[in-house]
């Protein structure tokens, strides 16, 4: 063993870019630019020594705490992970808020730990930290509306650790173990656990946190929110509930109903966070299914979502940056000023669209095979809906009303180059998993025996995609196509931010009528009292008067008159 | 059905002087259209060539797929349209500084 190695087996994944981000804000220009860099590329190379078993373990207050635990699952994750924090860094690069690199490199350090946490209790730690540090990225923004999304976020983030907590106090209790393995939503403990990772992988009903808060953070910043917060939950879901039945329709829920509202969302970063729940379900029915190909399908999909996802949101957030605004309703003709932003998003649309040749196809089509090859048909028909209905509006409706549709005259510079650099790396990434999908099928935890450039898959992917194509073409050309408008669309945070401010107002004014009805009429009492006594012992009050002398003579005789009729009566 | 270029009418003036983009004339993107309609009949007649893996019966239906994914897509589209009637506010609904 080689003191490298020693070394990287002695210190928790995760750690290097935790700690190593509290030096970037002492450093400036050149020198800051290559630590930035240098630290996940340190980070990768110390993963890429670990060995498989458990290495980092403590006892504390009598828990059986396992700080490193090596195996495949764990091992993909860190891949991508360290990958995706580099792109992301690349893609910062131009910015001169130091304190906006160090919140991104300790988020993506914490989802790293997470990821090779072996107990739930580290796990945790790890949880709350990803929540901690990733809101900087939202509230960098520097907007009274990102900060208010900023604590939405915070407030939902921080509940699922409270609640991944309580779960974790339950299950011990049960088990006497802490330990991170499968769990099933078997008892109380598991349940909560089980929740606690829904609202991360935004289930639906439990998903608004995500299209409230990442459109809204900063340009850079939502890049790396893309990343790491989801796919930590669908790796602790795969980790945890491999096989649960119910997450087969969770999943399916949450392929479909997100694209209707990405069809009519003005805000296209906003349109990305409601594909990234679309694919996000994909990877949760993965689970659901739970054998060896729908999970090797999920653990893909995350890591090819990961790179297609931060590629859409890099071209995205180019335009943001360059135009100012992000609004489909003002958009449009931009590939004439971009045309090397239009083209890397193109890449990224035709690789979450699943197009042969591009990374998505290679992973998703594991998932869908499993749910066909596992009998599962309703499930398989609303798979099928939800990859024609994301080519419709990620993969079209985003580089469509960017850079095509009609041209809004706007007209700007090409993205920085680093910008570029970073979507030129992801996209590269994109292309070189969907030509040669064996480079990631190979670090699956499970042996892929699957062939993806069947005749079958390509030839029926081509006619699900190029039909959708043709509806979008014809719907846009009769004027049928809903335009994009500058509005808000309900969603489920309705039920907190009108819903419950709104039921909150109504009983404090009940209760504030109450309290002033009681304080009223309680004040109406003591007045009374009050004026008895003044009125008896009050400066005109007769207890209060200065009795003449005479008076006083006046009562005595009288007391001693009636004394003596008494005595004399005896 | 008579194609129709939306975005001529309200189309702001171009910065003068710039160069003609291939997609700025009206019969190239009337070339895209025909195009993808062409694609469409290829890979929909391929079905009648390439022997095909099928897992439900429902998959032996002739252009299946392509079916699917027109109707899915012309479905979630007018679907949303309904969704926007009920869900749709003003931008600043939540009293937001925009």
């Amino acid at each position: 063993m080689t003191t490298f190695s020693e070394l990287a087996h002695g210190i928790p994944p995760g750690l290097v870019l935790i700690i190593g981000a509290g030096i970037v804000p002492f450093l400036r220009g050149r020198p800051r630019d290559a630590y930035l860099l240098a630290l996940p590329a340190v980070g990768l190379l110390q993963i890429v020594s670990l060995e498989t078993g458990d290495h980092i373990r403590a006892s504390v207050l009598g828990l059986e705490i396992l700080m490193l635990r090596v195996d495949r699952l764990a091992l993909v994750f860190g891949y991508i992970f360290h990958i995706a924090a580099f792109v992301g860094i690349v893609y910062a690069l131009h910015l001169k808020k130091t304190f906006e690199h160090a919140a991104a490199l300790a988020y993506a350090g914490s989802a790293i730990g997470a990821v090779f946490a072996g107990d739930l209790v580290t796990l945790f730690v790890y949880w709350e930290l990803t929540a901690i540090t990733s809101v900087f990225l939202i509230f960098g923004r520097r907007t009274p509306r990102a900060c208010q999304a900023g604590m939405r976020y915070l407030v939902v983030q921080i509940g699922s650790g409270v609640l991944l907590l309580s779960g974790t106090v339950l299950h011990y209790l049960d088990t006497n173990s802490v330990a991170f393995g499968h769990l099933g939503v078997t008892s109380p403990g598991t349940t909560l656990i089980f929740i606690a990772f829904g609202i991360k992988c935004a289930f639906p009903l439990l998903h608004n946190w995500l299209q409230d808060a990442y459109p809204e953070a900063t340009v850079t910043g939502t890049v790396f929110l893309s990343a790491f917060t989801t796919k930590l939950a669908v790796y602790a879901l795969a980790r945890g509930y491999a096989g649960t039945e119910m997450l087969v329709w969770i999943g399916a829920t949450m392929t479909a109903f997100p694209i209707f509202y990405a069809v009519i969302e003005n805000d296209l970063r906003r349109v990305l966070a409601y594909s990234l729940n679309n694919q996000l379900g994909f990877m949760v029915t993965g689970i659901g299914i739970g054998t060896e190909m729908a999970l090797n399908g999920t653990i893909s999909h995350a890591f090819s979502h990961i790179l297609y996802k931060a590629l859409l949101f890099m071209s995205m957030g180019a335009v943001l940056y360059r135009v100012g605004t992000i609004k489909g309703s003002e958009l449009g003709g931009l590939y004439k000023s971009m045309p090397w932003t239009a083209a890397f998003c193109i890449v990224g649309a035709a690789s979450i669209s699943a197009f042969p040749l591009f990374s998505g196809f290679i992973s998703k089509a594991l998932i869908i095979t499993a749910a066909a090859e596992n009998g599962y048909f309703v499930t398989w028909l609303v798979l099928l809906f939800a990859s024609a209905g994301v080519f419709h509006h990620s993969g079209i409706k985003i580089p469509y009303f960017a850079f095509f549709a009609h041209d809004s005259g706007k007209r700007c510079e090409e993205a920085p180059r680093n910008m570029l650099a970073a979507m030129a790396i992801a996209a590269a990434l994109c292309i070189g998993i969907g030509v040669y999908p064996q480079a990631l099928y190979g670090i699956l935890p499970f042996p892929v025996d699957f062939q993806p450039y069947t005749s079958t898959h390509v030839l029926t992917q081509l006619q699900l995609l190029l039909f959708s194509a043709l509806a979008f073409a014809v719907l846009i050309r009769t004027g049928v196509y809903p335009p994009e408008l500058r509005s808000t669309n309900l969603d489920s945070d309705w039920l907190y931010r009108r819903l419950g401010p709104l039921a909150a107002g109504a009983v404090s004014r009940r209760v504030g009528r109450a309290a002033a009805l009681l304080r009223n009429g309680a004040k109406a009492r003591l007045e009374d009292v009050a004026g008895w006594f003044s009125r008896h012992h009050g400066p005109e009050g007769a207890m209060a008067r200065t009795w003449p002398t005479g008076a006083t003579v006046l009562w005595v005789a009288i007391l001693l008159g009636a004394f003596l009729i008494a005595s004399f009566s005896a | 059905m008579t194609p129709k270029t939306p975005e001529a009418p309200d189309r702001p003036a171009e910065p003068s002087g710039e160069r003609k983009y291939w997609l700025d004339e009206p019969k190239n993107v009337d070339k895209v259209f025909y195009g993808t309609c062409l694609s469409c009949v290829l890979v929909a007649a391929a079905d009648l060539l390439v022997h095909r893996h099928l897992v439900f019966p429902v998959e032996a239906l002739f252009g299946f797929y392509g079916i699917y994914g027109f109707a899915a897509c012309v479905g979630l589209v007018l679907a949303a349209k309904e969704l926007r009637k009920i869900i749709k506010r003003d931008e600043a609904y939540y009293g937001d500084d925009l």
